[in-house]
């Protein structure tokens, strides 16, 4: 039984992650807009933890069951996104109006 | 059923309805609720930090040098985690307890380190309810995010110290290896939480 599963090989695996972390650490200090530094730093999160996922979790060998089961909390992380968006904008909306209240009677 | 071929070609011992699997999917739908959990928490602090006016720059407050080297102690001790479960596979089981034992030993330094960190943040002034850079929240979702993943490595090290109990207890060293496999998913999910912990509160 034991013998019938494959193993990637973990050290391949173990030297991508460890340059992805040291590519993240370079990134910060790249002279880049803000955004762009957030959106590079995101996809190598996720890329290093789909490394962790596929290999070391073994879902790449796995059944498609494990791999639908895997999924779902990115499918509510998803949502979750969307159902807080409204009330973020709402908020930031909320204190540029009071921004807008203070700042206002100064300039009269 | 072609599926099942599919899956034939790239592991043929394996069905879908082996007890290996039944032990793998409840441990996989435990870490997709667990995974819901920390997404929540990840989701609420990027939503108090959009619509914070005074939130601190988390890289200046907080500093990478030392999570960067926790980070990298993490991703070690998923190393060990699947040698040891690579060392019960080719039946040795005296190196598989030793990998374990690493793996543990790698949770519980990294456990210290944060200890370590939380301290020397608290004496410089940052507490759950308050601190000198700004927003309030800033404290509160740091040490409740941070504070929630080392409660998992901390829950992860005793998981693992059973492991190799239960592998010194079993008959046949192959006996233990489903078990030690789901350890591992609990102990590599820690890992995978970690990086984007990592990423979305110290780096971004």
């Amino acid at each position: 039984m034991a013998t019938a599963h494959k193993h990637p090989n973990y050290m391949a695996i173990f030297w991508y992650l460890a340059i992805l972390t040291v590519i993240e650490l370079g990134v910060i200090f790249m002279p880049l807009g803000k955004f762009t530094i957030g959106v590079l730093l995101c996809a190598l999160a996720l890329g290093k933890a789909t490394m962790v996922a596929m290999y070391f979790m073994h879902l790449r060998f796995e059944t498609r069951t494990l791999g639908l089961v895997a999924m779902t909390p990115l499918v509510i992380a998803t949502l979750l996104v969307f159902v807080l968006l409204p009330d973020g904008f709402a908020v930031v909306h909320q204190t540029a109006d009071k921004k807008a209240a203070v700042t206002e009677p100064a300039k009269h | 059923m072609s599926q099942a071929a599919v899956h034939s070609a790239v592991e043929p011992a394996e069905s879908p309805l082996t007890p290996e699997s039944w032990g793998k999917l409840g441990m996989w739908i435990f870490l997709a609720g667990d995974a819901v959990g920390f997404g929540t928490l990840l989701a609420a602090y990027g939503m108090m930090r959009a619509t914070s006016g005074d939130w601190p720059n988390p890289f200046s407050v907080l500093g990478i040098n030392l999570t960067a080297a926790m980070t990298f102690l993490l991703i070690c001790s998923s190393v060990t985690m699947v040698k040891a479960l690579e060392w019960l596979g080719n039946d040795d089981r005296a190196r598989a307890k030793v990998y374990l034992f690493f793996t543990a030993l790698g949770g519980a330094i990294f456990v210290s380190l944060q200890a370590y960190e939380w301290s020397h943040l608290i004496h410089r002034g940052l507490f759950i309810n308050g601190n000198p850079w700004g927003a309030a929240l800033f404290g509160t979702s740091f040490f409740i995010v941070t504070g929630f993943h080392g409660l998992h490595v901390t829950g992860g090290v005793i998981y693992l110290l059973s492991m190799i109990r239960y592998v010194s207890n079993r008959s046949q060293p192959a006996a233990s290896y489903n078990a030690v496999e789901i350890a591992g998913l609990y102990w590599h999910f820690v890992d995978l939480v970690w990086i984007m912990v990592f990423t979305f509160m110290y780096l971004l």
